[in-house]
């Protein structure tokens, strides 16, 4: 009877579901919790609470919600690479028939956790974060389309990233590899609550990135500003809505295929079993079919930046303004056509491998195109390196050889040999190191001072950037070495000691990498305490080119005090080049809307959900569920979203303004 | 190309397998490999000089250089930059459409190596692999034997391997000898290769598989046609059988197992295991497919289910749990195992009296039992690994 | 603020002869709600999407059937011909509803969108006296994959149907309180174009699931 009254409560969670018989998880758990503490503590110490509450947890406002997003990025940023560094000690000790310090049941948890972290909760955040802060100054706007809906796909993403997080201490994550290849992830060989937590983690951040993916595109293509045709929308802009249409047209899939998997582990259907007719070949079709467009929904947006900040930084127009959109809206079809190439060894016919190896080579000509065109950017240009400007030029020759990697592995022969091998592993982190992580860093060196009103310190970016840059070298080439000695992926230990020193020279790339890390902290540190030196004025501290330059930094919460005009690509240069006058007078009310917490009480209600379905405590699982029913229907009785900020309050931020500007004349 | 020649000389000293394999097919997809990467340096090399020297050249510290800050298109140039990789990738479109067809895993060779041509009265050898939890399982159906976690074949013979595995997906990889190919539960890939040079060579699983993954490797020995038959003729005069019972033994999941061999197999083992019906009284997956292909057996098949004894929940030592209770069952078997076999070899043909099942309802007409199953292409992907 | 006063026409006039415009003088309101429909019908293209995916499941496993039953032992076409015709008469009915709320009247609205609940109701309820019917004769989800697909095709469709049934009572509730505002009729179009969407999709469950299964 009380057996099955604690059933009821706590479902199959138990006291030997909490790990402390794992010393490292222990500690890293006293750790958290120490910081946790500390960090409470410091707010409350400084009752920063209402102010947290009411100027972000509730905001609406897109610049807000995109800081919000990057904070989630970095945070998470540490954990994924915790896990990295697990990963390379791991494999560089274990040697000469040491098991080295992690066993099984740890290491696949440490390397699909890494996988998944890294995709979901660092990489996205950090994309979405930018596109959220910067498309709307960019096309003029006041906000996205849907504020209040912007605030739910944070909350929600933090929501997945929190339960995934939760499974480092109770229970454990899946030991399957980042993408949950059935068999090996149904209920026969994976019982436990590992896949249900990347299950529900991923579904719940999913429908943020999904509904945020709406929402952006919706934005670029109803709030432009009048004469912003789409042929003049800023590359970034572009490659947004790219990216955006990508998110909408294959996280549905993502969710589709995870959907399938939860039936089969929860009510025993059989789509991807052994048995009864299932089929798991469908799963790793289905799963790359997201996957696929998923690699592009990251590095589409990251290469508007580098075109952003190469004609800045350059002193010049982008090269091809009209090559450089029809490449990315090439890349975004041709990115449907090539999911195959993830699995050319699971026996299809010749013909079919060959078609989609062919389909992604294709690809390699727009991106080729874009290379081109970023290079005759620099081409008779006055190139100022700035960081944003160094990250950009470490890109383009960092990804040029990912990508070749990346198209060797497309001829299916030459993949027969290296799939799954460590030189796979070698080229995806070259375009997503070399790719993604560079152009994030310098979108958030280029964009950090139109957020915070003052610019990064450069001596510590640049020591940040130099241990990077480096630290990716050392730690990547010799997977490339490593995979042409047949070495596969996801081994914790190994035979052959003439393998161990390529391994100690990854480690200690990884070693120069956290330094790089602990530089670009140090570098937000420094900045914040000398922010009155790195002040910048203008609001365009880098002569930039399009709207958000325009405006102050930070923008006040509106954006713009008047809704621009466009008549150009690069629609600020052109305002600077024709003696564009800042109007002083005739403010207007300017209509916005109001903060919410809907948003925040759904991703936990969210988080209830899943933790109940995870840990089979139904009634949990019920409460999170109707809670997220009854909270969002009792959401859409408010009718009153909106205020008016009132054109005095306009004319007196705007006055501050003229101040600050002539102050910094 | 100089760099990459001293890449692959420093790799050479360190045992870069993948540079220096010991069989035709690798060296083949090697050779790919080296052609595509020249054909692509063809333009990164250019690209990667140009962006340093456009970097340096036109420094903001360098006033000497032109600035043209409204410089933006050049009709010319765009159609160099997008033909030059359009150039490109034809060639390596080309070179990949023949490359894959010539070295499809499922072409049988036309040769030792690249300058000799299979001699007439060659016959393949051939080897059933099959991926259990963790470690390999190979069958010589030409010589009644099986090794576990130890291969061998003889220089210059062409093998033919048939592949399958047990519980989840493992690939199947030696990569001195040939590329690799998944092995899937219930399915068969097929992979053909050569070994010409003798000596010992590593092979493993290439895809995550569960905790013993690490521990799944097997040693491929390439031996000389006299040392391969002093081989097959130790393991011969050696212990062992694997029969029904020995493998569902075998089976069960372990980690870095040595090398063991059997003196005899149950020829009917292999396809047993491939249709995922070693277990006395569950239906074959080639049985079921064709019951499947005939319309099913209707409503009096529902309860045609039998409980696993061998459960699957507790196969890897983990607990019983799943959400709405135990889904430990398989589809039962219509005939017996004596009579599948028989019927495999086409001397047993099933009548209604036959069955002993506890088929119910609606006096059901049993579809007849076709042995080869029906070959079933799967719509979405086209992808090839055939149930049965 | 005390130095100068522009005349702001005077300034736009000027603006126009010497450089361009690079302002709008006046508030450049989006209109309230305006990306609405188009966020809605993205949002659909991404249910269909799924839709889609659950689609390809069944057109891969929807032949095997682990010697169990196949859908001509399953399905009661007459059935699924009433529940069809539940679905058509309610999209119909919406139909109604919305051209009473062109014409702005407030009852009408109320009563077509009761009606429409009404047969939602139905096709529900028979779709749900189906399932258990076949559960009862043992073809549950976790026989084959053939079962495993049909219940979930089927059954997604039916929860967007149920979700659907909540939305529209919502929406009766709201109409009711604030009458046929700008914000109710989006709401009401966001609806409409919800359920002809799963219409739609039920078009293709009928046609692909039961009358292609009942011809295998």
């Amino acid at each position: 009877m009380q057996s099955s009254i604690a059933k009821f409560i706590f479902g199959r969670l138990t006291l030997d579901s909490l790990p402390f018989d794992v010393p490292i998880l222990v500690v890293t758990f006293i750790v958290v919790a120490l910081g946790a503490i500390a960090v409470l503590g410091v707010i409350t110490y400084f009752r920063l609470w209402g102010y947290l509450w009411r100027e972000w947890f509730t905001s609406v406002d897109h610049k807000r919600i995109g800081v919000m997003y990057m904070v989630l990025g970095i945070i998470m940023l540490l954990r994924g690479f915790a896990d990295a560094v697990m990963m390379r000690s791991q494999q560089a000790i274990a040697f000469n028939g040491s098991e080295g310090y992690l066993p099984p049941h740890h290491y696949d948890q440490v390397f699909t956790a890494h996988g998944v972290i890294m995709i979901f909760f660092v990489a996205m955040p950090l994309v979405t974060g930018l596109m959220n802060f910067v498309v709307p100054l960019q096309i003029g706007a006041r906000d996205v389309s849907f504020p209040f809906l912007n605030n739910f796909s944070f909350w929600m993403t933090v929501a997945g990233a929190i339960i995934v997080m939760i499974s480092l201490f109770v229970g454990e994550f899946a030991r399957t590899g980042w993408l949950a290849y059935p068999p090996l992830s149904e209920t026969a060989y994976s019982p436990d609550v590992g896949v249900d937590y990347y299950i529900w983690g991923l579904q719940v951040a999913g429908i943020g990135t999904l509904l945020s993916g709406v929402n952006l595109i919706c934005t670029i293509i109803k709030m432009r500003a009048p004469g912003m045709t789409l042929m003049k929308m800023p590359v970034f802009t572009w490659t947004a809505l790219c990216t955006n249409v990508l998110i909408v047209a294959a996280f549905p899939v993502l969710t589709a295929v995870l959907a399938l998997l939860a039936l089969d582990r929860y009510v025993g259907t059989n789509f991807f079993t052994n048995d009864f007719g299932g089929n798991p070949m469908m799963y790793v079709n289905l799963i790359w079919i997201w996957g696929h467009p998923e690699v592009y929904i990251l590095i589409l947006p990251v290469f508007g930046i580098f075109s952003e900040v190469t004609s800045t930084f350059s002193g010049k127009k982008l090269f091809g303004y009209t090559s450089m959109v029809y490449a990315t809206v090439v890349i975004t079809i041709l990115s449907y056509l090539v999911w195959l190439h993830h699995f050319f060894t699971m026996g299809s016919g010749a013909s079919v491998n060959s078609f989609f190896g062919i389909t992604t080579m294709v690809i390699s000509i727009p991106t080729g195109a874009k290379m081109f065109n970023w290079l005759f950017t620099m081409y008779r240009g006055r190139i100022r390196f700035e960081l944003p400007m160094m990250w950009t030029v470490a890109f383009m020759l960092t990804f040029v050889i990912g990508g070749m990697s990346g198209v060797l592995l497309a001829v299916p022969p030459a993949d027969f040999v290296l799939h799954n091998s460590l030189f796979l592993v070698a080229h995806f982190h070259n375009v997503i190191i070399g790719g993604v992580l560079f152009g994030l860093f310098a979108g958030i060196s280029f964009w950090f001072p139109k957020a915070f009103g003052f610019r990064l310190d450069p001596f510590w970016g640049k020591a940040s950037f130099w241990f990077w840059v480096v630290g990716f070298y050392f730690a990547f080439m010799p997977l490339y070495a490593l995979g042409l000695m047949g070495v596969t992926r996801r081994l914790r230990v190994f035979d052959d000691p003439s393998l161990q020193v390529w391994f100690l020279v990854a480690a200690f790339g990884a070693f120069l990498i956290a330094l790089g890390i602990l530089c670009f902290l140090i570098q937000i540190g420094v900045s914040i305490l000398r922010r009155d030196q790195l002040r910048d004025l203008t609001g365009d501290p880098w002569h930039g080119r399009t709207l958000e330059w325009s405006t102050s930094s930070p923008p006040p919460a509106y954006n713009f005090a008047f809704t621009p005009v466009i008549h150009d690509s690069d629609a600020w240069w052109d305002m600077k080049e024709r003696g564009y006058v800042r109007p002083l007078a005739g403010f207007k009310p300017i209509h916005m809307p109001k903060n919410t917490g809907t948003g925040m009480i759904l991703g936990g209600l969210s988080i209830a959900f899943a933790f109940g379905m995870i840990w089979y405590m139904w009634w949990m699982a019920a409460f999170g569920f109707l809670g997220m029913l009854a909270v969002a229907i009792g959401h859409t009785f408010d009718y009153h979203r909106d205020f008016d900020i009132p054109a005095d309050e306009v004319s007196r931020v705007e006055a501050e303004r003229t101040r600050t500007l002539a102050a910094g004349a | 190309m100089g760099a990459l020649a001293a890449l692959s000389l420093s790799l050479g000293g360190c045992n870069a397998v993948v540079l220096f394999p010991s069989g035709d097919v690798a060296e083949r997809q090697r050779d790919l490999l080296i052609q595509s990467t020249g054909l692509m340096l063809l333009i990164i090399l250019p690209v990667m000089a140009l962006t340093a020297f456009f970097a340096w050249h036109y420094r903001q510290a360098n006033k000497a250089a032109r600035y043209e800050p409204d410089w933006d298109h050049s009709t010319q140039l765009e159609l160099v930059i997008w033909g030059a990789p359009l150039l490109i990738i034809i060639c390596l479109g080309a070179l990949t459409w023949v490359g894959t067809h010539l070295l499809d895993p499922y072409r049988p060779i036309d040769r030792v190596d690249s300058t000799r041509a299979i001699a007439a009265n060659t016959k393949p050898l051939e080897v059933e692999v099959v991926a259990l939890d963790w470690k390999w399982l190979f069958i010589y159906p030409q010589y009644g034997v099986a090794t576990v976690n130890e291969l061998a074949a003889p220089v210059d013979r062409p093998i033919t391997f048939k592949i399958t595995a047990s519980s989840v997906m493992n690939s199947f990889y030696i990569p001195a000898l040939a590329g690799q190919i998944y092995a899937m539960p219930g399915m068969e890939t097929k992979l053909h290769a050569v070994i010409n040079k003798p000596g010992s060579y590593t092979g493993f699983s290439a895809n995550y598989s569960g905790a013993g993954f690490s521990g799944m490797h097997f040693t491929f020995l390439g031996l000389d046609d006299a040392a391969f038959g002093k081989w097959v003729g130790d393991i011969r005069k050696g212990a062992g059988t694997l029969g029904r019972a020995e493998y569902l033994e075998l089976e069960k999941p372990s980690q870095n197992v040595p090398v063991r061999t059997f003196s005899s197999v149950d020829s009917a083992l292999y396809k047993a295991i491939l249709n995922m019906c070693v277990q006395p009284g569950k239906m074959c997956i080639d049985e079921m497919s064709s019951i499947d292909a005939k319309g099913g057996l209707g409503l009096a098949g529902v309860y045609n289910v039998l409980p696993l004894e061998y459960d699957k929940y507790v196969r890897r030592g983990l607990g019983t749990v799943t959400a709405f209770g135990p889904k430990s069952t398989a589809v039962a078997s219509l005939c017996t195992i004596e009579e599948s076999d028989a019927g495999a070899s086409g001397a047993f043909r099933p009548t209604p009296a036959g069955i002993s099942l506890p088929v119910k309802g609606r006096g059901l007409a049993r579809p007849p039992y076709s042995p080869a199953g029906l070959l079933r292409f799967d719509l979405l992907t086209s992808t090839r690994p055939s149930k049965s | 603020m005390t130095t100068t006063t522009i005349d702001p026409r005077a300034a736009a006039a000027e603006a126009v002869a010497a450089a361009p415009v690079f302002h709008l003088e006046e508030e450049h309101a989006h209109a309230e709600g305006g990306s609405t429909m188009l966020g809605f019908w993205i949002y659909l293209m991404s249910d269909c999407l799924i839709f889609a995916m659950l689609f390809a499941a069944y057109g891969v496993l929807g032949g095997n059937y682990a010697a169990g039953p196949a859908p001509k032992d399953l399905f009661e076409l007459p059935l699924v011909a009433v529940n069809t015709t539940m679905l058509l008469l309610s999209s119909i009915t919406y139909g109604f509803a919305m051209l009473a709320m062109q014409k702005g009247r407030v009852g009408q609205v109320q009563f077509w969108l009761a009606v429409t609940g009404l047969f939602g109701l139905c096709f529900v309820g028979i779709e749900l006296h189906e399932f258990s019917g076949m559960i009862h004769e043992g073809a549950t989800p976790m026989r084959s994959a053939f079962l495993s697909s049909f219940f979930t095709l089927v059954g997604t469709h039916g929860l967007h149907v149920s979700v659907g049934l909540l939305w529209l009572v919502t929406l009766m509730i709201q109409v009711a309180g604030r009458g046929l505002i700008e914000a109710n009729r989006r709401r009401l179009m966001c609806l409409s174009m919800f359920w002809h969407f799963l219409d739609v999709i039920w078009i293709g469950v009928f046609t692909f699931v039961y009358l292609l299964g009942m011809l295998r």
